[in-house]
């Protein structure tokens, strides 16, 4: 049922390696706060070429959960500022670790690590480009909180240099979701995506589609994307999620955010039924898990999974 | 039978070299660029444009010869990304030797340069640049997944 070894791009997966890997996370979800040992012999090298504390923490502890172990290189004093290679540090690490996750500014790193490793490498996200991880822990927020099937979504804030956004609107499609762009037009997704993604809604006005929708995925509208200040706070206030955007929604209707946010959406929300970015964080977890053991092992077997915890506590 | 002895007269047959035939029309000039024929060569070379085809149904299609030499593989490889339909002949004594279709593959590598520069395939790391062939002609880049529609001409490298 699942035979890749390297997590690089969701391109990569057809929908039924997707929803097998949702799967695979639903049954270890329990193992996520309890812990387990059945990787107790493995190690998992992060290397964050660039700083990414929630991704990095958040494989850490599916590591850890796991009962593996894992070593961290950091950009700062690395390698790569005494003129490493990638390519030279993936074979070094090849010779420590058992899987390899990686996090590089520059497009295309993970899949060319992955072509050189003969350890897995699981793509942490490279420069805009792929964020694989994020996007299945995305959609199973989506299956567990809300549906994944024909969804309707809008993605609000700066889809042009979001990161996650672009893979999450590609895997969107394949379970054939309505997507709506919401997006200041200096901010909205390129052209050569949307071409790709074929068939979506564009606008800059959120209450155009704020009624219409189960899923409101919103991301950070950066200041550095801006020249003016004064322009970043007036895009800024436009996009800020409080309780008056919210008027009339649907009622199953969910808020999701990658996180870390800044100010687009108001602390309010938080206490709201609708918040669900803190339970997205947490499904980071036994996503991330799902897709250690399913890179690490022979085959993703979780009933041995549990077995073993349960004689552990026995 | 006229039209044919016109078409005898534009360009007369080579000794030794390549004919590429079949060139979508307008597209000539780009075969030129790509097998490096510029302002100062020294090689004899036909240009034929726009002259209509059977083959293509009738339609325009143009025309190089190019005197004293032999196209590698990978040369017939870029030509096949911007005229999918040429042809290749290879003549020797006025002899056509061989003759194939370009041929188009699902891969590509090495033969153009990705756009992105923030992609991996233009840092100092070893790698080559690496496209997945898509119809109707797109290019995307098996690294940074980014997409190459139009003007694949100014991406060879």
């Amino acid at each position: 049922m699942f035979e890749k070894k390297h997590i690089v791009s969701m391109r990569d997966f057809s929908r039924e390696e997707v929803l097998y890997i949702l799967n695979c996370a639903e049954k270890i979800e329990p193992l996520a706060r309890t812990g387990t040992n059945i990787l107790h012999n493995k190690l998992l090298a992060l290397l964050f070429f660039e700083p990414s504390t929630r991704t990095q923490l958040s494989f850490d502890t599916a590591m850890k959960r796991l009962g593996g172990k894992t070593l961290s290189l950091s950009s700062e004093g690395s390698s790569m500022l005494k003129g490493e290679t990638l390519a030279d540090t993936i074979k070094v690490i090849e010779g420590y670790a058992d899987a390899i996750v990686l996090r590089h500014p520059k497009e295309g790193a993970a899949r060319m690590a992955s072509e050189l490793s003969t350890i897995p490498v699981l793509n942490g996200g490279d420069g805009a480009g792929h964020h694989p991880t994020q996007t299945l822990l995305d959609l199973y927020t989506m299956q567990k909180e809300s549906r994944l099937q024909d969804l309707d979504i809008a993605l609000l804030g700066d889809l042009k240099y979001g990161r996650t956004v672009h893979s999450l609107a590609y895997a969107l499609k394949m379970f054939n979701a309505n997507i709506s762009l919401v997006a200041p037009e200096e901010l909205q997704m390129p052209k050569y995506i949307v071409d790709d993604l074929g068939g979506v809604t564009i606008t800059d006005d959120i209450d155009e589609v704020i009624k219409d929708i189960d899923v409101l995925y919103v991301t950070r509208i950066q200041k550095e994307r801006f020249p003016d200040p004064n322009e970043y706070h007036r895009v800024a206030s436009s996009y800020r999620i409080s309780n008056d955007t919210l008027a009339g929604v649907r009622n199953n209707f969910i808020i999701m955010h990658p996180l870390p946010r800044s100010d687009e959406i108001a602390p309010e929300i938080d206490n709201t039924k609708y918040a669900k970015y803190f339970k997205q964080s947490f499904y980071g977890v036994p996503v991330r898990m799902a897709l250690l053991l399913l890179v690490m092992q022979e085959r993703f077997d979780v009933r041995k999974t549990k077995r073993r915890t349960q004689s552990s506590f026995d | 039978m006229l039209e044919k002895q016109k078409d005898e007269l534009r360009v007369r047959s080579i000794k030794n070299g390549t004919v590429i035939d079949h060139i979508t029309a307008g597209s000539a000039l780009n075969v030129l660029k790509i097998l490096g024929v510029k302002g100062g060569t020294h090689s004899i070379v036909s240009v034929v444009m726009n002259v209509p085809s059977k083959k293509l149904g009738s339609k325009a299609k143009d025309i190089v010869k190019i005197e004293d030499r032999e196209l590698n593989s990978d040369e017939v490889d870029k030509i096949a990304l911007i005229a999918p339909n040429a042809t290749i002949n290879i003549i020797r004594d006025y002899e056509v030797v061989q003759k194939s279709s370009v041929e188009l593959h699902d891969k590509i590598e090495n033969i153009v340069k990705c756009p992105n520069l923030n992609c991996i395939s233009n840092t100092n790391e070893p790698v080559t640049s690496k496209f997945a062939v898509i119809y109707p002609l797109t290019l995307r880049c098996l690294y940074c997944e980014r997409i190459i529609k139009n003007n694949i001409v100014e991406h060879l490298i």
